[in-house]
């Protein structure tokens, strides 16, 4: 067995880097990540087969329960290979699986010098992982691609060994198959991690320079950040600084986590850990950041630092308007673990008082919502979403309009659109309606790659409010879930764009206005019309709903003025039953918002600012 | 002087559940008890005793007004009934011009019935006609035949009635408008001073409720609802009928006072199961169900299953609720200046009668009356 005991394996800060390798696993949510991670943390023996659970490094709930929220972003494995016979220490690396946090992934793939491509044998490779492959292979990353889940009875290892070793560039018989659930085959991943991926190089003797990969908010001990060590050493109680913000704080605890945090005399070239500051935002400790010492600073940061910028942009407003500063406290709370996330107050006229908040992409803004919603127990609405939209008006001034209703209203000169690059992996059964859709929403295509006879890898520029605008939902169903996307912004466009405002019996109602491409106009003055004829209840005068451009009227419903509302007996044992309906229909009242006369449940505003992205957040995992 | 109280007597039997009735009623069958000259004598006996209680409890009171309702009070002999109204004027002082009411089913009535009745004191007839159109009674689950309403009328006026009422229900499945205006017209032939007419309410829990959901009956829309209202509205008002409730029209002195009570805030007494009172502000409910009634009753318990007590709030949402049903409204002195602004609004939509409004009162229009309950929710928000 060549687990080593803890005690003898080589300790945190005296460990030559020749013996250390760093990795992370690249893999879609449901190919076998958290197994994989298990088994491995089983077979090194640094959990022990008695406190051995599943998805031991995914430990949100338990760590509620004991009130500290360290994850477990890179854990330590010492490993004695089954190849030379001599011990190494792994150092394995989280990475977020998701679209919106490409830049997270790569700074995790930036603290690596290699990465386990992990596919379900029975799946196939999915679009994201392929995207997160790409950034592993820029950062040249060594690849070792393998199959998991070889003991499921659907599983096609010889077919996907195919697809796996033309986009890895490798033999087909180069692919490892394993099975993280029976442990097939995972000793022998471990040995090739330590053969192949090469050790890290850095100057011991150098001024520090270390690589934050993710920094967390924990209640008690504040933001922990985790880094990885390119050169020089950080030590216990040494002030250390910050590139980007020039801040310095006191290093009041450091070390490894292997899988519980273990403080150490220090972190080394090349070694992974946690470093505790004390500081409570996580804004001063970000992503991408390099930490040097205070005392023998570098001069230079690790390259590839970027602010992270919100892209997606929603107003958030308690549906109770009492909850208005719940919800402006839950932000705070929120942006002391999410660095990107942004905020700032809102008035709507028709919701009330709320934020304008800016995420990375859709899913970001799901979480966001959803953590609002689960663990500050906030009821919302919010308004569909929109990107951010930079439009010259004909003084020739530059607007940033984050909100559609600020659009202005006179003429436009230009618009320019944030545009993505977005890749999907399909079966080729779907070619078709896959470009149809990428065509109606303003795509181009780029190019197109066959990844084996009956997969293939579609790639197009579109503009990112398209497919903000229900954009995956349609490809999910147009392919019966078997196409994946990714994107990623690659800049601006020109676009010829029109905001469109929805009136109420005159009234704009702020919160429905949209920025739309011109020939889209209609669409959605039609499809928004009609949504609300049928949510809208009708009023004691008949209510015109119109679509509008400017004082161009595009479309137009109308709700019949109400006929009946009286229940026709009213006697002695009726009085106390009417009265206590009146009593609960003035509670529903509150939930009413008026649009100038009109009374709009709240209801109608949220299911007629639903888009389908909606019923995607329940699938949210990170 | 001493209070004035009404009673309302719930006569808690029918022959056969309705289709469409959720009321505090049960047949013989559900009961299975024995024969129902025992049953009606048993429940007499029950209602007596609770007349005591009321006695006990409120003292002495001047009785302007009785109602038998149910149920089906025709159901039982007349003699029981007589029972209760001697009862009542023996412990209370029954006024010389006070109005006692029967409800009749024109299947089950027959003209001695309505003779002695009419000697033991009762004032007032109200029929249940719903409809003079065979398909319509039948999508309501009703037994009587269209002739049956005409012969149980004229038999009623030939037992000495002066006051007769039929109840209309319009909106039930299949009813055209033509139907509507059939059983309207018919209803006008008869000799009657009152006139009630109900839009059908689905009950939860009932025959007809089960039959919508499964899609065996589809219900009129709201809207030719309405215009069946209007249609009612018209014709009744030629015929000499006006409206002071906004589901009850009479002719000149032919309203309802018993049902006035209800909506003026008088105080009353309702003996039975489920019957509910209102005194001082107190308003109370008995347990539903006969036999458990019957068991408090006999155990010398009270009755009463639940009570509330009307905060200052609950009386002025009532007042509003109740009080903008009548023809004589809402004076404007009784309103805030928030809820006259709000009536602006309705009075600027043609919900509320200008005459009326320039005398300084709040008169529903004929359309207001068809909104009245989203009238008062504004008005009382």
């Amino acid at each position: 067995m060549p687990a080593i005991p803890l005690a003898k394996a080589p300790q945190p800060s005296a460990t030559n880097p020749a013996q250390i390798r760093n990795f992370c696993i690249i893999a879609h949510i449901d190919h076998g990540k958290s197994t994989l991670a298990d088994r491995m943390l089983g077979i090194t023996g640094v959990v022990e087969a008695r406190n051995m659970r599943e998805q031991y490094l995914d430990r949100m709930d338990i760590e509620r329960e004991r009130g500290i929220t360290i994850k477990s972003q890179a854990v330590r494995l010492p490993w004695k290979s089954g190849i030379d016979g001599q011990e190494y220490i792994l150092n394995m690396i989280d990475t977020p699986g998701h679209v919106d946090f490409t830049y997270e992934v790569s700074r995790s793939l930036a603290a690596c010098e290699g990465a386990i491509l992990l596919v379900d044998c029975a799946q196939g490779i999915e679009a994201q992982t392929l995207a997160n492959l790409y950034l592993a292979m820029e950062n040249n990353l060594t690849i070792i691609p393998v199959l998991n889940k070889i003991d499921l009875p659907a599983a096609q290892p010889e077919k996907f060994a195919i697809e796996l070793s033309k986009l890895v560039g490798c033999k087909p018989e180069d692919c490892l198959k394993v099975s993280g659930k029976t442990g097939a085959g995972v000793e022998e991943l471990l040995d090739q991690i330590v053969a192949q991926i090469p050790p890290p190089q850095g100057n011991p003797d150098g001024p520090a320079r270390a690589l934050i990969f993710d920094s967390v908010y924990d209640t008690y001990r504040g933001v922990v950040t985790y880094v990885r060590v390119f050169d020089g050493k950080l030590s216990p109680r040494e002030q250390i600084q910050m590139f980007s913000t020039a801040a310095k704080h006191e290093l009041l605890d450091i070390g490894v986590i292997s899988p519980e945090p273990v403080s150490s005399k220090g972190l080394g070239v090349g070694e992974v850990g946690y470093l505790i500051t004390g500081v409570k935002d996580v804004r001063l400790s970000r992503v991408g950041d390099t930490v040097t010492t205070f005392h023998k600073p570098a001069k230079e940061a690790l390259g590839g630092y970027k602010d992270p910028k919100p892209m997606v942009f929603s107003g958030l407003y308690p549906i109770d308007g009492d909850e208005y500063p719940m919800l402006r406290d839950a932000l705070d709370k929120l942006q002391l673990n999410d660095a990107a996330l942004v905020y700032e107050p809102e008035t709507s006229a028709a919701l009330g008082f709320g934020f304008r908040c800016g995420f990375l992409g859709l899913l970001h803004m799901e979480i966001v919502r959803e953590r609002l919603e689960r663990e500050f127990n906030l009821t919302l609405i919010s308004t569909a979403p929109n990107v951010v939209y930079r439009v010259t008006n004909e003084g020739g001034e530059e607007l940033i309009v984050t909100n559609p209703s600020e659009y202005p209203s006179g003429k436009v000169d230009k618009v320019l659109e944030p545009i993505v690059r977005a890749t999907i992996l399909s079966p080729t059964d779907y070619i078709g309606t896959i470009m149809e859709l990428c065509q109606q929403r303003r795509g181009t295509l780029n190019g197109m790659d066959y990844l084996s006879e009956d997969r293939v890898e579609i790639r197009y520029t579109l503009p990112l409010a398209e497919i903000v605008f229900d954009f995956f939902d349609q490809l999910k169903s147009r392919t019966k879930g078997y196409a994946s996307l990714d994107y990623e912004p690659i800049g601006e466009a020109e676009g010829d764009l029109v905001k469109v405002d929805i009136l109420l019996q005159g009234d704009t109602v702020d919160a429905f206005s949209s920025i739309v491409h011109r020939e889209k106009a209609y669409a959605y003055g039609v499809m928004m019309t009609t949504k609300l004829r049928e949510l809208i209840p009708r009023q004691q005068f008949e209510v015109p709903i119109q679509a509008a451009i400017g004082a161009k009227i595009i479309a137009r419903e109308n709700i019949r003025a109400i006929r009946k509302d009286v229940l026709a007996k009213c006697y002695g044992g009726d009085i106390s039953r009417k009265r206590k309906l009146l009593e609960k229909q003035k509670e529903g009242k509150k939930r009413m918002k008026m649009v100038g006369r009109v009374e709009v449940p709240q209801e109608a505003f949220i299911a007629a600012l639903a888009t389908n992205a909606d019923a995607e957040s329940g699938k949210v995992k990170k | 002087m001493s209070r004035r109280l009404s009673f309302y007597i719930h006569i808690p039997y029918c022959a056969k559940r309705c289709g469409y009735c959720d009321f505090n009623t049960y047949t013989p069958a559900e009961l299975q008890g024995p024969d129902l000259a025992t049953v009606s004598q048993n429940y007499i006996d029950a209602a007596l005793r609770e007349i005591e209680l009321a006695h006990s409890t409120v003292g002495e009171a001047q009785v302007p007004s009785i109602f038998f309702g149910g149920g089906t009070p025709s159901l039982m002999p007349a003699s029981e009934l007589a029972r209760v109204i001697a009862r009542i004027d023996e412990r209370f002082e029954v006024l010389d011009d006070a109005e006692i009411t029967l409800e009749v089913n024109p299947d089950s009535v027959t003209p001695e019935f309505l003779s002695t009745m009419r000697e033991s004191g009762a004032t007032r007839i109200s029929m249940g006609m719903q409809s003079a159109v065979p398909h319509v009674l039948e999508a309501l689950d009703r037994t009587h035949k269209p002739e049956n309403v005409v012969s149980a009328v004229n038999a009623a006026v030939r037992a000495g009635f002066e006051n007769i009422s039929v109840d209309l229900i319009y909106g039930a499945p299949g009813e055209s408008i033509a139907d509507w205006k059939t059983s309207v017209s018919a209803a006008m032939e008869l000799p009657i001073n009152h006139i009630s007419a109900y839009a059908l309410i689905v009950e939860r829990g009932t025959k007809l409720a089960a039959q919508i959901a499964r899609g065996e009956l589809t219900l009129p829309d709201d809207d030719e609802t309405a215009e069946k209202y209007l249609i009612a509205d018209d014709a009744f008002e030629s015929a000499g009928f006006s409206w002071y409730e906004l589901s009850n029209w009479s002719k000149p002195g032919g309203e309802c006072r018993h049902n006035i009570a209800y909506w003026d805030g008088s105080h009353w007494w309702g003996v039975g199961p489920g019957a509910h009172s209102y005194i001082d502000k107190k308003r109370w409910w008995n347990v539903k169900h006969p036999s458990t009634y019957q068991q408090k009753i006999f155990k010398n318990e009270s009755p009463e299953l639940s009570s509330e007590v009307l905060t200052g709030e609950n009386l002025a949402d009532e007042f509003v609720m109740l009080q903008i049903r009548r023809r004589e409204g809402i004076q404007l002195s009784a309103l805030t200046d928030l809820q006259i602004k709000k009536a602006e609004l309705f009075l600027g939509s043609g919900h509320l009668e200008e005459k009326s409004w320039s005398e300084k009162k709040l008169v529903l229009s004929k359309n207001g009356r068809l909104i009245a309950d989203r009238i008062v929710r504004e008005l009382v928000m």
